[in-house]
């Protein structure tokens, strides 16, 4: 891979609240295979940084192993990174975001790193409610290793070789559902328009908030009996456009408010869905459950905002943590003294 | 938007805005990529096939290349494309060997071309090595006309033009220099099957004002005295001199002046410093030799005692612009007086045609010029065709030549049975560019280099001798870095549809922003919608047809494609290819037009 991108942009691209253009947030040249979904992702990464007017150092970027988890290198170069090892990002995430509140975690892994050696971990996150956005690359077989198929590859889908997948796939945003989960997304690395505004969503939601975005493996798996590629996913995508409006701008738009839900985030930035169904109600996990499951049924793949609980606690609330980073106290603070521990064992004995 | 037909060959050339912008399409690109290869011979034959006079121009050139230049929209300046063509002039090999030559059986046709210039020649090369026989007629002693008495020797070495003059003339050209022709109908008497009138513009303006008459002796018309001072019937001019005029006659006299004895040189303009015609760099140079640029000062008489030139009155004024954006000169009330020994005017020039009969079916129409079929630039005797500043008015050498190459052309079809009027299709070849993985034929990586400064002689000697060329040319290796900074805007991003399986790669990874994938609608409406919007509306948007998977469209807006490549090496079925686009401007003789057996 001998290119490399062009200094140049475009005179008249946009700035952001911070002055920033999205140059800002534009990481390393990507290695990935070309027409990766993954890069969709990291540019919709990218997107939706710059749209919130983040500052690149609040925000630190998590991974395991796999494709998915070396796109971190390819978004937000000013930002903090940890690339962990396979199936542990939300142990080191955990750690993290328990020793830093105030930073933004974005967790990127893949069907691989998650939904099998990482499956006891990210059960155990989503019920923790980690204040972190979780998004899962997710194209249905293990691309760095020459694409066998993983444990969210549909039964009934073929790999490249021909081979039918006989075994039930891992539905990880069915699953987060039924855990706990309290802010759950589906997407489409190539649907920009939907996910750009779930990834805003997911960062200002306060708690876990998973994405689960079917992201095409151009390699192994985008051929005609994959039930991952391009073109599948288009066919079976029943998406759900999502708005998402920062709490600065006003609400000028009318809608068909019958098939319109508007949820306000704590911040008091809004998301808005536009639902198929009326009676779906995003708010009710059985109603979520249901309408996936009856998605899935037909042989459909419902993306968008699948549920949110507003006002949950998460895990800093319920441990009752310091509010301040513990990079903010003094050794003081840190190492109360050799007294108060004694106390504190004494309480444990 | 309708799907754009790339098969139009001028929607790919648009894309080349250098080529584009030039009166005579030379391939830019192409031969920018020679130089930087080091082939500069190449690069100079591609430049000596469209514009036939590269040494020349590589120090002349009016530049219309140099402000559309794409890296100019992305970066502070263009790339200096006028002074990389003089490095191919400056390093090529002996190229004569590479001159077509007339035949040694000519084919019976005689054409007369009027006046030595560039348009002139242009015929002349365009037609000689086809078989015409070809009689040139001009009064000055060497061949080059304007080129060779408007342009002084510090700008344009005479080895330099007599080279390129003489490529023409040899290939069997029959001169007649010194020779003033004083009626056309003489020459049409002679039995001509074509004429070809390129006599330039050759008469200066003069300024009718208080004493002009009476120190005639000290004042002069710049173009007059520029040829004066060529053909070195003039040495010498007093230390005090007033240049009258903003254009680039002004700065060339000035400059003159400055080298043959004149101290304190001034330029007064009428007009505003940014209304001035005169070219930047031309204004900068004067500016570099201490010569200061009075604006705003309207000539009001010449003040002389005893028939004895002492100065000029000037009335200064205030520019005034009407609403509908009229301009008006409104005097302020105050005056200047500017001593000065000599003065020279160079407030414009204009046609002359005294010695065309109007009575042998040329018609004259508007300021007394020909009227003339602005493609074919026949005239309404149709055996009598114009070019150069003859035909539309004074413009630039590369003009002259681009209408030269058209009459020649014009001259090719009416002299074998042709229509005029069907003019020849450009040749065109678009051609893949990818070598292999990541390999590309062309040097894709930008350069972020800001413009290399040509480098120039000590002020002290180029003033004392006005033989001494300023401008010293680029070095090989500075020449080889501001080629680099070419974005090879010929090598264009083709794409096809069918292949693409809309995974948003090419969208992601472009660094400018180009490329969109978005429902179809009319061209204001796409325009707005693009992730940048396309607000300048000279730069096209490249449409494709409908896609398969979404029914959407990509658009691309070409205003600021680096031409990187980088869509196509992401993308991962083919659907976009780097491919040169190659446009060359059919000429006279070519195998399209050929009715001749």
């Amino acid at each position: 891979m001998t290119y490399v991108k062009p200094m140049f942009r475009h005179p008249d691209a946009p700035v952001n609240g911070l002055g920033h253009t999205r140059q800002v947030y534009e990481g390393g040249l990507s290695t990935l295979c070309a027409g990766c979904g993954h890069d969709s992702i990291s540019a919709a990464i990218i997107d939706a940084c710059f749209e919130l007017s983040i500052e690149p150092h609040r925000v630190a970027k998590l991974s395991g192993i796999g494709c998915s988890s070396k796109t971190p290198a390819y978004f937000l170069s000013g930002s903090h990174s940890f690339n962990s090892v396979h199936g542990r990002m939300p142990s080191v995430a955990t750690g993290a975001n328990l020793a830093n509140r105030d930073l933004i975690y974005i967790g990127v892994s893949g069907d691989g790193d998650t939904a099998s050696i990482g499956l006891g971990q990210f059960s155990h996150v989503v019920r923790r409610n980690l204040n972190m956005t979780y998004l899962v690359e997710n194209n249905g077989c293990y691309g760095l290793t020459k694409g066998q198929d993983s444990a969210t590859m549909d039964s009934g889908s073929r790999n490249k070789k021909g081979d039918l997948n006989q075994y039930s796939p891992i539905d990880l945003a069915r699953l987060a559902i039924e855990i706990g989960a309290t802010f759950v997304g589906r997407s489409f690395s190539g649907d920009k328009q939907q996910l750009i505004p779930l990834i805003k969503a997911a960062i200002s939601h306060r708690g876990f908030a998973l994405l689960d975005v079917v992201s095409p493996c151009v390699t192994f798996n985008n051929h005609a009996d994959s039930t991952k590629s391009y073109e599948h996913m288009r066919q079976v995508n029943a998406p759900m456009p999502v708005d998402f409006v920062p709490m600065r701008e006003e609400i000028t738009a009318s809608y068909d408010a019958g098939n319109t839900c508007e949820v306000c985030m704590h911040d008091g930035s809004v998301v808005r869905l536009y639902k198929h169904d009326n009676d779906y109600d995003i708010e009710d996990r059985q109603s979520a459950l249901q309408a996936a499951h009856h998605y899935a049924s037909e042989g459909k793949i419902l993306t968008g905002l699948l549920y949110i609980e507003r006002d949950s606690e998460e895990l800093h609330d319920v441990l009752d943590t310091s509010r301040r980073p513990l990079n903010s106290m003094d050794e003081k603070q840190l190492c109360p003294g050799s007294r108060l521990l004694d106390s504190i064992n004494a309480g444990l004995r | 938007m309708k799907p754009t037909d790339t098969t139009e060959p001028e929607y790919f050339h648009k894309v080349v805005d250098c080529q584009y912008g030039c009166p005579a399409h030379t391939p830019v690109p192409e031969y920018i990529r020679l130089i930087a290869a080091g082939r500069y011979t190449d690069a100079y034959m591609v430049n000596w096939e469209s514009n036939v006079f590269p040494g020349v121009l590589g120090r002349t050139c009016d530049r219309p290349c140099e402000p559309v230049c794409r890296r100019g929209r992305v970066d502070e300046e263009p790339v200096a494309i006028c002074r990389l063509k003089r490095v191919a002039a400056d390093n090529k090999d002996d190229v004569a060997h590479l001159i077509p030559k007339a035949p040694l059986s000519r084919n019976g046709k005689r054409i007369a071309l009027i006046g030595g210039g560039p348009a002139s020649l242009t015929v002349a090369r365009d037609l000689a090595p086809l078989g015409y026989d070809i009689d040139l007629y001009d009064d000055q002693p060497l061949g080059g006309g304007f080129m060779r008495s408007q342009i002084p020797v510090f700008r344009l070495p005479p080895e330099v033009l007599n080279e390129e003059v003489d490529f023409i003339l040899d290939m069997g050209v029959n001169q007649h220099f010194n020779t003033y022709v004083d009626s056309l109908k003489r020459i049409l008497d002679q039995g001509y099957d074509a004429v070809f009138v390129g006599t330039g513009a050759p008469r200066g303006s003069d300024l009718d004002l208080p004493g002009r008459a009476e120190c005639d002796k000290y004042i002069h018309v710049g173009i007059d005295w520029l040829g004066s001072v060529a053909f070195d019937h003039i040495d010498k001019i007093g230390k005090r001199v007033l240049v009258l005029g903003g254009g680039n006659t002004a700065m060339d006299c000035c400059r003159t002046a400055r080298r043959i004895g004149g101290d304190d040189v001034k330029v007064v303009v009428r007009s505003e410093f940014a209304r001035m015609k005169a070219s930047p760099w031309e204004i900068e140079d004067a500016a570099a030799e201490d010569i200061p640029i009075i604006n705003n000062h309207v000539p009001k008489e010449f003040v002389h005692e005893d028939g004895v030139l002492k100065g000029m009155v000037f009335t200064v004024v205030d520019v005034l612009y009407d609403d509908d954006g009229t301009r008006r000169l409104e005097p302020t009330g105050e005056e200047v007086f500017f001593e000065a020994d000599e003065v020279l005017i160079a407030i414009g020039q204009d046609n002359a045609f005294p010695w065309i009969e109007r009575d042998i079916g040329i018609e004259f129409g508007k300021w007394d010029m020909p009227v003339l079929d602005q493609t074919t630039f026949q005239s309404t005797l149709d055996k009598v065709f114009f070019g150069g500043d003859a035909a539309l008015g004074p413009e630039n050498i590369i003009t002259a030549v681009a209408q030269g190459h058209e009459a020649a052309t014009s001259i090719d079809l009416f002299l074998n049975g042709g229509d005029v009027q069907a003019r020849p299709a450009p040749g065109v070849t678009l051609l893949s560019q990818k070598m292999g993985v990541h390999e590309w034929s062309y040097d894709s990586t930008v350069s972020i280099d800001d413009r290399f400064a040509v480098p120039h002689a000590a002020k002290d000697a180029a003033l004392k001798d006005r033989r001494v060329e300023v401008e010293l040319g680029f070095d090989r290796e500075v020449a080889y870095q501001e080629a680099e900074r070419c974005l090879n805007c010929d090598i264009q991003t083709v794409f096809s549809p069918p292949k693409c399986i809309e995974c948003d790669a090419c969208v992601d990874i472009c660094p400018t922003d180009c490329i969109n994938f978005v429902v179809n609608d009319d061209e204001p409406a796409l325009r707005n919608s693009l992730r940048v919007p396309a607000r300048n509306t000279s730069q096209d948007l490249y449409v494709s047809t409908t896609l398969q998977q979404t029914g959407r469209v990509m658009v691309k807006d070409e205003n600021v494609c680096l031409h990187c490549g980088l869509c196509a090496e992401r993308c991962p079925t083919g659907a976009w290819d780097m491919q040169q686009f190659l446009y060359s401007v059919t000429k006279a003789g070519s195998p399209c037009n050929q009715k001749r057996p």
